[in-house]
């Protein structure tokens, strides 16, 4: 028996003249993703994406299973492949399906005919299989409006395919189709996720990761890596630039005010980040930052850390609630390494009173005591990068 | 030949549902880990940090071959302490729900032992037999299935028959009946031997063991199912999710992802391999008078159980020996008692009483199957009997 995965696309098909640059970036991401399966044969007709295995003992399950992380993919689907022949189409739906009718109590039948050319049409494919279908499963009774499965029949042009209700795909648009965006990464619950939504809409991602021994340590680090493998089958491969921090930190303790440390702190990651999307081809920086979270993250204080680069700084959790991202990390698993205890930068040097309504001027002459522009070098020129997945 | 020295060459050990002689690659890992990488993987420095990806790469192998996501595998000493760890760890979370437990009358003495505890304690526990042939009914445990069942446990391949047992069919059959059920499934002689894919059948615990895939003795683990909660049995420092507290016994650990990691993918060219020796194993031995097969014909290949009627299943094994041959009779575990499982399955006692396990792994050879058959011939004709 052959069986393939057909992708519905999404937004895809709003693209208009720009469909095939998009439907051409799933189809590159779809391979990579599936490339240590074995070989597929993946092609595109009519705004659906054709995955077929062309060896026996790939494992279908685990296909599905990776392309349902695929951004750009609004539904997916396996189904049987029959040649264009009513009795044996008729006669694979009795067999393939037997899992889903035998627990089935209703059912309907959808036929979709693409060739026109197939000698019956739509209405009278779907009455001849709900018959073969109903004689088969006594049990089944058809119901047209609500049925527990739904059976469909598509006669396409190479042949037909039968299957039964779609599986939800990942949404979103192919990564990469909109540019690429470093992701501040810092080991907490909320940059994971914002690296996820930004790439749902299609961005490629490289990650920044600031580190501070002896205050932070190795696990930590490891931490992070654990979180970009677990973007890696929604993101695509990560690379994680890890910047050495230590010296900036202890500079800031050295010479700014106490309740300025953590806003400073924060620009300072902001301008290196920024330098590293630069050299990189990155058009935008993504962070996790949900409006009032935490003292550093009021409106007065982004405002300040906004003000740090010129890029434009995309925030997809500003107006989520706590338990809205947890679940989202839940969903893309990372909450569960997220919380584990290892000290992040931001925590170190915590001010005891910090000011969360800073304003700019002040910020400004607090930074004034350092010398920034050496400092932020000596962080890139020491910063180390690793391709992650 | 393998591994084998060269003075081991005239041995045939098949007795490997037993335990089985560490691969290299494990027994490697386990002298890496004692000399060199020996921090403690909770340790913040560097040492820990090295140990801790050590542990990580091992349960990424040990998921693998169990067709589970990383973090349902919770390293244990072994199949027994996985068992103990679902049964009592199960039974004691869902308290509140019932007391009712359903098992089978087949399953390894690390089941009936815990079980029996547990119907001393208050617990009420059915004991479903199997069949003549072995094999055990799905709708006869689900009968026994109520509101108040709170586990239901079944081996996969039993250890002593090779009986494939119908777990898949039997854990749908119990969701439908009671959703709330927890289902733990043996999978001892079944993990690294069939292929598997715990996450997609409808088991929430699954136990296995290092010793019988060519890893240490002292090695296993419990996969348990997102989101199904059970009681530790051993508490301390939090380690293996809070399931299993103790600094993680890395030599062991590793050792057992070192065998994991050696049948990535190979399990299923194994099985291939070793249904075909069994194959001609069965054939040669109805060839010979006097011996008759226990096992059923879709057992797992790896295991064999006959019976030679009249010759006492201990002298039959020690006059093997002398041939350099190595059996089991019956359940290695059993030490002399008669099986549980053979009498289960209505044998007389004439057959239980000559009984003989056979059992191989992914490297034996036709020589040695050749070997046993001719061992027995000679044993039948000399030994004495009745």
């Amino acid at each position: 028996m052959k069986e393939l995965i057909l992708l519905k696309c999404g937004e895809l098909a709003l693209k208009g003249l720009n469909r095939h640059t998009f439907e051409d970036a799933l189809i590159k991401n779809c391979r990579r993703r599936l490339e240590s399966l074995g070989k597929f044969r993946i092609c595109k007709a009519q705004s659906t994406i054709y995955v077929e295995p062309q060896a026996d003992d790939i494992d279908l399950d685990e296909a599905v299973d990776r392309l349902q992380k695929v951004f750009g993919v609004a539904a997916l689907t396996r189904a049987g492949i029959v040649p264009k022949d009513f009795p044996q189409i008729r006669a694979f739906a009795v067999e393939y399906l037997r899992r889903e009718l035998s627990r089935a109590k209703t059912f309907k039948v959808e036929a979709k005919r693409s060739d026109k050319a197939f000698p019956m049409k739509s209405p009278e494919i779907c009455m001849e299989t709900g018959a073969a279908l109903l004689e088969a499963y006594p049990h089944l009774k058809v119901d047209v409006h609500h049925p527990d499965v739904t059976v469909y029949v598509e006669i396409r042009e190479v042949a037909a395919y039968v299957h039964v209700d779609q599986l939800p795909g990942a949404g979103g648009l192919p990564v990469g189709t909109s540019g690429s965006a470093a992701l501040l990464i810092s080991g907490g619950i909320d940059s994971p996720v914002a690296g996820y939504m930004m790439a749902k809409r299609g961005l490629r991602l490289i990650a920044v990761h600031f580190v501070s021994p002896p205050y932070t340590s190795e696990h930590a680090l490891e931490k992070v890596k654990t979180l970009c493998r677990k973007l890696t089958p929604w993101c695509g491969r990560i690379s994680l630039f890890v910047v050495p921090f230590t010296e900036m930190q202890e500079a800031i303790r050295d010479c700014c005010p106490e309740e300025y440390f953590t806003i400073i702190m924060r620009r300072c990651m902001m301008k290196i980040a920024e330098r590293i999307a630069l050299e990189n081809g990155c058009e935008a920086l993504i962070t996790g930052e949900s409006v009032a979270q935490v003292a550093s993250q009021t409106v007065q204080a982004i405002a300040c850390t906004d003000i740090a680069c010129q890029m434009p700084v995309l925030r997809p959790a500003i107006g989520m609630d706590k338990d809205e991202i947890v679940r989202i990390a839940y969903k893309i698993d990372t909450f569960d390494t997220s919380i584990l205890p290892y000290e992040d930068c931001c925590t170190v040097f915590t001010p005891k009173h910090p000011k969360t309504k800073p304003r700019l001027e002040q910020v400004l002459q607090a930074e004034e005591h350092l010398e920034l522009d050496t400092l932020l070098q000596k962080c890139i020129d020491g910063t180390e990068s690793e391709m992650i997945g | 030949m393998g591994e084998r020295s060269k003075m081991e060459q005239k041995m045939a050990y098949l007795d490997n549902a037993a335990t089985t002689r560490v691969c290299q690659a494990a027994a490697e890992a386990a002298a890496r880990m004692m000399r060199e990488c020996f921090g403690n993987p909770s340790s913040l420095h560097a040492l820990g940090v090295a140990s801790a990806r050590e542990l990580m790469k091992s349960r990424e192998a040990a998921a693998a071959l169990l067709g589970c996501q990383e973090e349902c595998v919770v390293f244990t000493s072994g199949g027994s302490e996985s068992n103990n760890l679902a049964i009592f760890g199960a039974s004691q979370a869902k308290i509140r729900r019932g007391k009712k437990i359903v098992t089978t009358a087949a399953e390894h003495s690390s089941v009936a032992a815990a079980m029996k505890r547990l119907s001393e304690t208050g617990f009420q526990v059915t004991y479903v037999a199997p069949d003549a042939s072995g094999c055990v009914d799905p709708q006869a445990i689900a009968d026994a299935v109520d509101s108040e069942t709170t586990l239901v446990s079944m081996m996969l391949v039993n250890n002593e028959t090779g009986a494939i047992f119908p777990v898949q069919e039997t854990a749908q059959l119990i969701r439908r009946k009671n959703p709330e059920t927890l289902i733990h499934c043996d999978g001892v002689q079944a993990f690294g031997k069939l292929p598997l894919r715990v996450s997609r059948m409808d088991v929430d615990l699954m136990s296995v063991s290092g010793h019988k895939i060519c890893g240490p003795k002292g090695s296993g683990a419990l996969y348990v199912r997102r989101g199904a909660r059970i009681l530790p049995l051993i508490y301390g420092g939090g380690q293996e999710r809070g399931l299993r507290s103790g600094t993680e016994s890395l030599p062991m650990i590793a050792a057992f992802g070192a065998a994991c990691a050696e049948l990535s993918g190979k399990v299923p060219e194994n099985l291939k391999r070793v249904q075909a020796l069994s194959g001609m194993l069965r054939e040669k031995l109805a060839a010979i008078e006097g011996v008759r097969i226990n096992s059923p014909e879709d057992a797992s290949p790896y295991i064999l159980n006959i019976s030679v009627p009249g010759y006492r299943s201990e002298t039959m094994l020690h006059f093997l020996e002398s041939r350099g041959v190595y059996v089991s009779s019956g359940s290695a575990c059993s030490k002399g008692a008669a099986s549980p499982v053979l009498e289960a399955m209505g044998l007389s006692p004439r057959l239980i009483d000559s009984a003989l396990r056979v059992s191989m792994i992914y490297d034996t050879t036709q020589e040695e199957l050749l070997q046993l058959v001719q061992g027995l011939r000679e044993g039948i004709s000399s030994v004495a009997h009745r």
